[in-house]
């Protein structure tokens, strides 16, 4: 008893708050999961029972101190609990991305030497065990789900409910030893290794400490005042930095309730049915959401299409102020009251967002147009820049202080400079502790002083003290001429029409930019629909003469925005093609987190980017593609090209 | 190996029971048409035994001679060792009997749950009266029913769609949860007719594991007809082929490959 009054005083690492919030909350959930269409909660005390049980069936199985454990499965409670059991233990949690398919698996299992992998069913025990072929370090391979496990050799490997169960009746014997390790996590010691997607070269084992990860999870909920009975929904991958943060530091640092989806194709529903108040989502999910709701409206009925329009609009003018707490007439405010209760409040709760009280969106520049839409309906929707080497947290907007052009100002502890060159730095108490088996990249990354490069270019507004970023800062060039070039500033212009999907801009050190545009099916596809327009594939409705007018407008739309600001003006698209397959992670050309990777799409396609460049009409081209389960096979397909009406400085000038 | 009596275990470990389902003799006509001639197999515990053959071969009438639904002029339908004496459709679904259709026949506007709950009727015990009044055994039962039914849901990944109407869904899922419906019956035998056809490779894919997971899983027998001669080839234990109405093989896949009739009566031969 003494042990876990002395534990009591320092939080000094994940164990340490789950025997906090044991002594501080334990009847209150913890976790729920919708398994078997109901929700199955589990309290603190709960959930502290099921980790320890996890980790005296590892420490049976011989984990020893150090060794690496990954992780491989979707959102589950089950896979949370082990990341804590092997921190227990006193091993490393090393979550992988579950759809990574087994060739880039192994690259991460053989680089931290994983001993034990934890995963959730049999399609990533198959996986493993193709690893395994290649990579002789894993010594066992751990399952939830046994479904279809039976025929499986068991010599190593187990079900995880069976060393729940082995750890249980083995107790006696380890309770001490699993004491003895927990009690004995320092603040310094390693909390989680997470693989980074890397956009250029081999993924990178970034290290975060306890300290990194504690640090910031308090920074982080202070700041927004998350509280114990708070909900979150945990559904983005387990390998990414944000969910660590959300659903373990977090949630243990305050003591909130996650709750896992049963299922990806449910996640909507899930979403409802729960209503978390603090709501985390990349810009696609809610460019996503917002597509269906436009579809859903062209379908409904002409007094709801009138209520709607007219009240949207009504909140589109004051809604976002109202959210600021700024002066607002008593008329505009009545009329919200109604909208709210005519059409905010229903379709909020439609989104399953009625209760958010915090939501925030990173990872890649959100449309104001659609940042408006939500913060129009009262959400308190807000953005904050971050990458897995500050463990999430750079800056974050405060309640009242939110815009859609910039991404807030630094969250507490954390410090910005800006190089001469425009590149973005930090230093934290979230900052990194190295690049796991790579001391160059940490050097370069990490300066003696602590000064972190994050590789994006942009400046902090002389007024308001917020960080704006411009680009990726090795992106910036420079074009031919000498003139600036900034692709992802305009990529992100053209992503903003629902019609876009993806975009990449070209023009490094050449006399005019041109893009590659993917369309996006839902919408585009609902457009042709309506429109009595038949397709076969996405190749049909990509190159159709129809779509690439409209792509055409678009693109047009988006230069004359370009010319108004000067500096950028250069970065006009002078011919564009519409892309005859999405970019994909399976191909490579993009990352798991669903980044482009330029310099390979820019290889891969490089027939297209010359074909844009040398001034023909057409262009045929054969890609080969990966499917889901690995096979290769081969698209073919003639694109158009099409050249795009450019704004001319100088005519510009003239006119004024 | 195959004959021997109690059994036998298979080259990836699942273990093979004695003889469950033995069709001794059946010949089934309508009128002057002879469907079904003097055929005799067998169906053991735990085994997908597949039967093949050209269309108008006769199998669809096989499986529904099995499903109790046409009733053989000569031979005897033995299960578990007993001589199964004529039955109606729902006395052999009683018996632990369960089957899917060629063409889907599930309820289009009800739900999947509702769908899939239907598959329970033969496992509830309140009466009609009790169910319209609901509150008290029924809503007992239901629940416990409700369970049984999520469990299948889950197995069969189906969970998304739980609550859309059937009419609504594609065709790939439909069979799916026409799977589901006859798994919620708990059989111990589970007839498909025609689990794939019209299916694309993925759906094929997905439709293959689900009835490898369901024999693994429930250790449920299964008796399939397709026409799809990979799929048969990839997951059954053991074929039965029939040709206008005749047995003209009978054994394991590789067995049955090398036939020559069954090579005749697929690729033809010339009739002198």
């Amino acid at each position: 008893m003494t042990t876990t009054a002395a534990s009591e005083g320092a939080l000094v690492s994940i164990p340490h708050l789950l025997a906090r919030n044991v002594s501080a909350f334990g009847d209150k959930p913890a976790y729920r999961e919708k398994e078997f269409g109901i929700w199955q909660s589990w309290t603190w005390a709960e959930a502290e029972a099921e980790i320890r049980s996890i980790a005296l069936g590892l420490l049976e199985l011989g984990v020893e101190k150090g060794d690496f454990i990954a992780i491989i499965g979707r959102n589950r409670p089950a896979m949370y609990w082990s990341m804590v059991a092997a921190q227990m233990c006193g091993a490393v949690p090393v979550p992988l991305y579950q759809d990574a398919v087994a060739e880039e698996m192994a690259y991460v299992l053989e680089h931290c030497g994983a001993r034990f992998v934890i995963v959730g069913d049999q399609e990533q025990v198959d996986k493993v065990i193709e690893v395994q072929q290649t990579v002789s370090g894993i010594d066992q391979i751990i399952y939830q789900d046994r479904r279809g496990m039976r025929k499986y050799d068991h010599t190593h490997m187990n079900a995880l409910g069976d060393i729940q169960a082995t750890g249980k009746a083995a107790h006696e014997r380890f309770d001490k030893e699993l004491e003895v390790r927990w009690q004995g996590l320092d603040y310094d010691d390693t909390c989680v290794m997470l693989y980074t997607s890397g956009t250029t070269g081999r993924p990178k084992g970034v290290v975060l400490s306890n300290r990194n990860i504690i640090e910031t999870s308090k920074n982080s909920a202070e700041f927004d005042n998350l509280l114990p009975g708070d909900e979150v929904l945990a559904y983005l991958p387990m390998a990414w930095v944000g969910d660590f943060i959300f659903s373990i530091g977090q949630a243990y640092w305050t003591g909130f309730c996650v709750n896992c989806p049963e299922s990806a194709g449910t996640m909507m529903t899930d979403l409802r049915e729960i209503g978390p108040s603090y709501y985390f989502a990349p810009p696609r999910i809610f460019e996503t959401q917002l597509t269906n709701v436009m579809i859903r409206m062209e379908d409904a009925g002409r007094l709801k299409q009138w209520l709607f329009k007219t009240f949207m609009a009504h909140a589109k003018r004051v809604g976002p102020k109202i959210l600021d707490g700024q002066d607002v007439s008593g008329v505009d405010k009545l009329k919200y009251a109604l909208g709210n209760l005519f059409v905010y409040g229903p379709l909020k709760n439609t989104l399953g967002l009625s209760k958010v009280r915090v939501g925030y969106t990173a990872g890649e520049a959100i449309g104001p147009e659609l940042f408006d839409f939500y913060r129009s309906l009262g959400i308190n929707l807000k953005q904050l820049y971050g990458q897995t080497e500050a463990s999430v947290f750079i800056t974050q907007q405060k309640d009242g202080e939110v815009r859609s052009d910039t991404v807030g100002t630094p969250t507490p502890g954390v410090e910005l400079k800006i190089a001469d060159n425009g590149e973005v730095f930090y230093r934290s108490p979230g900052v990194f502790v190295e690049y796991f088996k790579n001391a160059d990249s940490t050097k370069d990354t990490k300066d003696g002083e602590g000064w972190v490069a994050t590789g994006d270019a942009g400046f902090i507004e002389p007024e308001t003290g917020q960080l704006r970023i411009i680009d990726r800062a090795k992106d910036v060039g420079k074009m031919a001429d000498g003139r600036l070039f900034a692709p992802k500033y305009v990529e992100n212009k053209l992503k903003f029409f629902p019609n876009i999907l993806e975009a990449v801009v070209f023009g490094a050190d050449r006399a005019m930019c041109t893009a590659f545009i993917n369309i996006d099916l839902t919408a585009v596809g609902n457009w042709a629909e309506r429109n009595n327009i038949a397709y076969a594939s996405y190749q049909e409705l990509a190159g159709h003469p129809q779509v690439l007018a409209t792509i055409q407008s678009h693109v047009e739309e988006v230069n004359e925005s370009i010319a108004q600001d000067e500096m950028l003006s250069g970065c006009q698209i002078h011919r564009f093609l519409v892309l005859h397959k999405e970019l994909d992670a399976d191909d490579g050309e993009m990352t798991r987190t669903r980044k482009v990777r330029r310099r390979i799409v820019e290889e891969k396609f490089s027939d297209l980017i010359n074909a844009l460049y040398d001034g023909s009409d057409t262009v045929s081209t054969v890609t080969e593609v990966t499917y889901e389960d690995g096979r290769k096979g081969a698209i073919k397909a003639t694109l158009e090209l099409r050249d795009v009406k450019v704004v001319d400085q100088q005519q510009q000038m003239a006119a004024e | 190996m195959k004959d021997m009596a109690d059994g036998y275990i298979t080259e990836d470990g699942r273990k093979i029971g004695g003889v469950m389902m033995e069709m001794k003799n059946i010949t089934l006509r309508f009128g002057g048409v002879v469907a079904i001639k003097d055929i005799s197999f067998d169906i053991r515990e735990g085994e997908i035994r597949a039967i093949i053959g050209p269309n108008g071969a006769g199998k669809s009438s096989m499986l529904n001679v099995i499903s109790g639904f046409y009733h053989p002029q000569e031979g005897e339908v033995w299960f578990h060792g007993k001589k199964r004496p004529s039955m109606k459709p729902y006395q052999v679904a009683q018996q632990g009997i369960a089957r899917t259709f060629q063409n889907i026949a599930l309820f289009e506007g009800m739900t999947v749950l509702d769908n899939v709950m239907t598959g329970r009727l033969t496992h509830m015990k309140t009466n009609m009266f009790q169910q319209a009044i609901w509150w008290g055994k029924a809503q007992a039962e239901e629940t416990a029913q409700r369970e049984k039914v999520e469990k299948i849901i889950d197995f069969l990944e189906i969970q998304h769609i739980r609550k859309t109407p059937v009419g609504r869904l594609p065709y790939g899922l439909k069979k799916r949860v026409e799977l589901a419906r006859a798994l919620a019956a708990e059989p111990k035998l589970l007839l498909l007719d025609e689990p794939m056809a019209g299916m694309n490779v993925e759906e094929k894919e997905d439709m293959s594991r689900f009835i490898l997971d369901v024999n693994d899983e429930f250790s449920t027998t299964i008796a399939l007809i397709e026409h799809d001669m990979g799929v048969v080839m990839d997951l059954s234990d053991r074929v039965v082929v029939m040709d206008y109405g005749k047995k003209i093989g009978d054994g394991t896949p590789d067995e049955v490959r090398n036939n020559q009739d069954v090579i005749d009566a697929y690729l033809g031969v010339a009739h002198d």
